[in-house]
């Protein structure tokens, strides 16, 4: 796990209204199914985790729901960017709500890690369906703006069974 | 409409419904033969409920399902498997709450009653309300019958019937195979299972798992972006073959094409150089026989109604209602592989559950297909792909083309068989 340095001793988290503004544009690019907005918001050491079962299964000995590293999120993004990920072929339609944001600290690295809720509506022929939860992110300043290095998003309903989650959660 | 619900007409309804050629769509949406399916399959049949490696340790239990039951999978003291029904013989309540853990008894929260693992009651509170200790002939409902084979547990609540040998029949071989990919001959499933609600009939994943003209259409898209070597050996000129296992099992057999090229792990998208240690512990295990079974790889089989192994993914397929049930998936665990294992369950979460980019697209197509068959005009779905050219093999099974649809029709075969049994 992660140290936290919740002080500014070595490096100050980053300013609650630069957050709030990327992980609103960050939601609004998975919103509206913007593939390249959205990964261009990606360190190359990225790690976008959705756990299976409980938020602490262990990722290498258990199965995730998602576990990309930089390269299979851009697999991914190829796929559906294809137009015949049929999961995602015609798109979800989406709106989430972000709140309850907490600056938490400064990771090691030197990322700023920042801890939301959501709420997020999905549309698509199958049904709509509420997906919920609580998700953790790392920030890091590169090259005059906000990146992201991390993202783990723990579903309320983690250890029920869920319907397909093809768009970018 | 046809007249399927005829009185007059001749031969059972299950005659009429499914053909050589064809089956009705009815039999994915009629809400009385899901009725049906559940007391002739699910209630009387072999079907998969777990694995013994996910209660090592006597005392372990995990909930599972059985069709719409609630299971509670135990290891006794004596180190037996019990499939316990989780309802308190008292008033029906669930006496177990947790999706696993470790106990020898469990206690009902709503009135004490207390239950050992093995299902057998061991006391109520207050006793003398009903005369006594030890009055009551009740105990925690159980599935009759539950055997295992290379540690996959079977259920069946027919109290008699075919062993589960001879339910497997040859589709045990296919389990076989599947151990054999471990230096100690033994697979685990002990990586969690993802859990994939899917809205449609149970009976369109099953044909699915072993229909090989699908893959090039279907996932089309991963195997563009990936080079995948995969789609290939489902195409109109791979040499790999669809067997009709018997009992309703069906493999696609991609061995063919996998000796033909005679590349230790090829199977599996890498060589034996990347996987040293693996290959090293195969070899020092299995001696000369140990390349070709890396060569080989694992088997792609669907054991009716609900198993389903595809190489390194194992699928617990459970129905919910007429339109909907729930895939259980997980990544096989070579006993012995070493650092091979976080591999395979890398490899496989790229894959399988709600957000893989091979199974979400596959339950897509269910979903559609659900939607799809409600239209009423053709009644039919067509299974008649290869009728013209399978043949039998040396073993005597009914084999075809890659991408025929010869195992959907061994599927609906014996399906029809357990249907017409009263």
């Amino acid at each position: 796990m992660t140290t936290l340095d919740t002080g500014s001793r070595t490096q100050a988290a980053l300013d609650r209204q630069a957050v709030e503004q990327f992980l609103y544009l960050e939601a609004r690019l998975a919103d509206e199914n913007d593939y390249d907005g959205w990964e261009a918001l990606w360190t190359d050491d990225a790690l976008y985790w959705v756990p299976a079962d409980s938020a602490g299964s262990d990722p290498l000995t258990s199965v995730s729901i998602i576990y990309d590293n930089r390269r299979r999120i851009g697999t991914r993004l190829k796929q559906l960017r294809t137009g015949k990920r049929y999961a995602q072929a015609p798109p979800s339609r989406m709106r989430r709500m972000i709140s309850n944001i907490e600056i938490l600290g400064v990771t090691e690295t030197g990322d700023t890690e920042v801890g939301a809720n959501f709420l997020l509506l999905e549309a698509r022929a199958r049904g709509t369906q509420l997906w919920g939860g609580r998700t953790t992110y790392r920030l890091r300043a590169a090259g005059g703006g906000l990146r992201l290095s991390y993202k783990k998003v723990v579903l309320v309903d983690l250890d029920q069974p869920v319907p397909t989650l093809g768009f970018l959660l | 409409m046809t007249d399927l619900m005829d009185p007059l007409a001749t031969g059972s309804r299950y005659d009429r419904l499914i053909q050589p050629d064809k089956v009705h769509g009815s039999l994915y949406t009629s809400p009385e033969i899901f009725a049906e399916e559940l007391a002739k399959i699910w209630y009387r049949t072999w079907v998969y409920v777990g694995h013994e490696s996910e209660i090592a340790q006597p005392g372990d239990y995990v909930r599972k399902k059985l069709a719409l039951q609630d299971i509670i999978m135990t290891r006794a003291k004596d180190g037996g498997v019990h499939l316990l029904l989780n309802r308190c013989a008292h008033r029906g309540n669930q006496v177990c709450d947790d999706a696993r853990g470790n106990a020898n008894s469990f206690r009902c929260p709503y009135h004490g009653w207390t239950y050992r693992n093995t299902g057998e009651l061991l006391g109520y509170p207050y006793h003398q309300g009903y005369g006594g200790r030890n009055r009551l002939d009740l105990g925690l409902g159980a599935v009759p019958r539950v055997e295992s084979y290379q540690g996959f547990v079977f259920g069946s609540f027919a109290a008699d019937g075919p062993s589960l040998a001879e339910h497997l029949g040859a589709a045990a071989g296919e389990l076989d195979r599947l151990a054999r990919l471990s230096p100690e001959g033994r697979v685990e499933l002990t990586a969690g299972w993802l859990k994939h609600r899917t809205r449609a009939n149970w009976k369109l994943l099953a044909e699915n798992e072993t229909d090989g003209y699908h893959p090039q259409f279907v996932h089309g898209s991963i195997f563009s972006v990936t080079d995948s070597p995969i789609g290939p050996l489902y195409s109109e000129k791979s040499t790999a073959v669809v067997r009709d296992l018997d009992g309703g099992h069906s493999e696609n057999d991609l061995r063919p094409e996998f000796r033909r090229f005679a590349e230790p792990m090829r199977w599996f998208g890498t060589t034996a150089d990347r996987v040293p240690d693996y290959a090293a512990a195969m070899r020092a295990a299995y001696g000369d026989a140990a390349d070709q079974i890396m060569i080989e790889g694992g088997p792609h089989v669907m054991i009716f109604p609900n198993l389903f192994v595809a190489e390194i993914q194992v699928f617990n397929i459970q129905p919910v209602a007429v339109g909907e049930c729930v895939q259980y998936s997980t990544a096989v665990q070579l006993a012995g592989a070493g650092k091979l294992n976080q591999r395979l369950i890398s490899q496989a979460i790229g894959s399988i559950g709600p957000a893989g980019m091979l199974l979400a697209d596959d339950t897509e197509m269910y979903e559609r297909n659900q939607r799809g068959i409600e239209a009423r005009d053709p009644e039919w779905l067509n299974i008649s792909r290869g009728m013209a050219r399978e043949r039998t093999d040396e073993n005597g099974f009914t084999v075809g083309a890659a991408t025929d649809e010869v195992g959907m029709r061994g599927f609906w075969s014996h399906y029809q068989q357990l249907m017409e049994t009263e």
